[in-house]
């Protein structure tokens, strides 16, 4: 009965109460879509660096060194050699290792050079690993792997053939022309950087770069393709740009990690992929910190917002409030009704809130992705976000206790008529 | 009629009295007031001498500082503030002046609000939406005015139903504040023909404040609340 009432009430308010209730979706959203990203980037990151154990490069900030490495996000400034590759690989306690060169791209979409054995060896998403889609690893010198997201982008099938250009980057000025790859695999979706990322072979990164040891080519110093694959078994590389490390037993990784930064031979840098996240975190903290504070303001003024609303209607309602109270109804009703009121446009205002902050979040994800490699879905809000949009609930009520308050002890002074 | 003596009174007031809280005056230092069952009567008296407020009490909405408020046997003055709302709701009809209807509502469902707030009251009304209609047929409100909104109504047309929301489910009383002073005088005759013809009907008793002489005709009784006061008010 009291449901019928408030509903009418509200109706009766529609466009002030749609505008409250929409300064309240707001606020909610805001404060959702800051929690959940938070969470899905977290989880994107989290999900791109599973098994591998140490990442090895030129010595960097740790995040520097994980966000160039995985991510394709800033530049390496300095390599590793050659032989400490070598070396690394031959240690007692690494299982595996592979390099990866990095600085061509393909229409802005980033050219690792590696080995076969990174197809194999890559883990993502807590323990999956790649596979094909489509045909299968390199078989010649100018093959090329492809990305799911690079396939679909640019429409490349098996067997297309493309032109890399040097440099990362959408503007690249020069292009490793006369060179060209053939599509020989496609690699299937795995919401991480991979599929924005194309897979050469070391050796063609090495041959495409013969002559452009100043960073430009030198006229007539390039390799034909004819010339290169003659001389594939000499194309080796003097350094690459970050080794992955797969280790026998994890208990090792902090040895071998102290070991890699005291390296005599070169400075290097080994960290671990999990705790170099943490560091990332740590530094966005301050802003995810800051972005909730200011999202829980504005839920905060979404309340008052309402609280305003609510005791604009105070002096018009009152004679509603009288009608009702001749009929019979108690005080406690009353204020009931005024609480319900507030219960009503809080919920509204949270259910179009989250639906907001989800639409946003879909929206937003193609973006994400293009960006940064990292696939985000709608998850259903976890256990404190549902917390915290309770809370807002019953902020909501505790709010209209104000209103409701001075309802109530207007309605028994007023005795049977409104005083004016 | 019956012998007056001969029935027992529904309602009797003895030796009220009341100050609003913050008022250094009382506005009843004693009073006393007797009414019939299914009688109209019109309590006369000037504005500001207490009309509305003697309506206040009779209502269960303010109580009493002292005396007695007897409603058919039950002691009003006795009941705590939630029991005094179920007894109004229950027993009770009210029309204000203006402003009657809740303006969102429809006529039905402003109506029905009389019988919202207490169960037996609803089951008296029997089939209520059905009676609600009825009545607002019986109080002249056309189909026409039924999709409307209250607040759509005529001033006319609001009091008529507001009248006929005091009268849904028979109260034993219908308390009337000043119902007739915002309209014209035709519209003031058909609204009083209209109210007769279903208090009546109802079997309801009418308190009727009002300062309009013109209209004493129609009542059973009719009493100054001047006279009603026993102790030494002022005027
Ligand atoms: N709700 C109220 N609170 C305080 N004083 C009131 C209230 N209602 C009426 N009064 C005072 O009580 C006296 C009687 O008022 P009222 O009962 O409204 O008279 P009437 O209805 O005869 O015009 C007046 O002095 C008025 O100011
Ligand atoms: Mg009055």
């Amino acid at each position: 009965m009291l449901t019928r009432l408030a509903r009418g009430s509200l109706t009766n308010r529609l466009f002030a109460v749609s505008l409250t209730i929409f300064t309240i979706a707001i606020s909610i959203a805001l404060l959702v879509l800051v929690e959940q990203m938070r969470n899905q980037v977290r989880e994107g990151f989290q999900r791109s660096v599973s098994g591998v154990d140490l990442i090895v490069g030129a010595p960097t900030a740790p995040v520097q060194l994980l966000l160039y490495s995985v991510f394709g996000l800033g530049d390496a400034t300095a390599n590793v050699t050659w032989t400490t590759y070598e070396e690394l690989s031959k240690a007692r306690t690494v299982d595996w290792a592979v390099p990866i060169s990095l600085g061509d791209s393909h229409q802005g979409y980033r050219v690792i050079g590696t080995t076969a054995e990174f197809f194999e060896r890559y883990r993502f998403a807590g323990g999956q690993t790649l596979s094909f889609a489509d045909g299968e690893t390199w078989t010649d010198l100018f093959d090329v792997v492809i990305g799911a997201q690079v396939a679909r982008q640019l429409d490349y099938e098996l067997g297309d053939r493309l032109e890399l250009a040097h440099g990362a980057g959408n503007v690249s000025l020069m292009t490793h022309a006369g060179q060209p790859f053939t599509v020989r695999g496609i690699l299937a979706p795995t919401g991480t950087p991979i599929d924005q990322s194309l897979y050469v072979s070391l050796e063609a990164h090495h041959a495409i770069h013969i002559g452009w040891e100043r960073g430009v080519p030198r006229p007539g110093s390039g390799l034909t393709p004819e010339e290169a694959r003659a001389a594939e078994a000499e194309l080796q590389p003097d350094a690459v740009t970050a080794i992955f490390l797969g280790l026998t037993t994890r208990a090792a990784v902090f040895g071998l990690q102290q070991r890699i930064n005291d390296y005599p031979n070169e400075a290097l840098l080994a960290v671990l992929p999990g705790i170099a996240l943490q560091q990332l975190w740590r530094i966005t903290g301050l802003a995810e910190r800051i972005l909730l504070v200011v999202a829980g303001l504005v839920v905060l003024a979404g309340l008052l917002g309402m609280l305003t609303a609510l005791l604009t209607t105070l002096n018009e309602r009152r004679r509603e409030m009288a009608i009702l109270r001749a009929c019979g109804a108690r005080p406690v009703q009353i204020a009931a009704l005024l609480l319900l009121e507030a219960f009503l446009i809080t919920l509204a205002g949270l259910v179009l809130g989250v639906l907001l902050a989800y639409g946003l979040q879909i929206a937003a994800a193609p973006w994400l992705l293009a960006q940064f490699g990292i696939a985000i879905g709608a998850a259903w809000p976890d256990a404190t976000l549902l917390l915290v949009l309770a809370g807002i609930g019953v902020a909501g009520v505790l709010v209209a206790l104000i209103p409701a308050a001075l309802v109530y002890r207007r309605t028994l002074a007023d005795g049977m008529q409104v005083r004016q | 009629m019956t012998d007056a003596a001969s029935v027992a009174p529904l309602l009797e007031l003895a030796d009220l009295h009341y100050t609003w809280p913050g008022a250094s005056v009382p506005v009843f230092g004693g009073l006393d007031l007797r009414v019939d069952p299914g009688e109209a009567v019109f309590l006369a008296g000037a504005s500001g001498s207490g009309k509305s407020t003697l309506l206040a009490l009779i209502g269960g909405l303010i109580a009493p500082d002292a005396g007695r408020i007897d409603f058919a046997g039950t002691r009003l003055d006795a009941l705590k503030r939630a029991q005094r709302d179920r007894f109004r709701a229950e027993h009770l009809g009210v029309i204000f002046q203006q402003f009657n209807l809740l303006p969102w509502l429809d006529p039905v469902a402003n109506v029905l609000l009389g019988c919202r707030f207490s169960k037996r009251r609803g089951k008296r009304a029997g089939d209520r939406e059905a009676e609600a209609a009825r009545l607002l047929a019986a109080m002249g409100i056309d189909e026409a005015g039924f999709a409307r909104r209250a607040d759509q109504l005529s001033v006319g047309q609001q009091q008529r139903v507001a009248a006929a929301r005091a009268l849904i489910g028979r109260p034993d009383l219908v308390l009337a504040d000043e119902p007739t002073s915002a309209l014209d005088r035709d519209r003031r005759d058909d609204f009083l023909d209209l109210l007769f013809g279903e208090v009546r009907q109802a079997g309801s008793a009418l308190l009727f404040v009002s300062h309009d002489r013109e209209l004493v005709d129609r009542f059973d009784r009719v009493i100054e609340l001047s006279d009603l006061k026993t102790g030494s008010a002022p005027c």
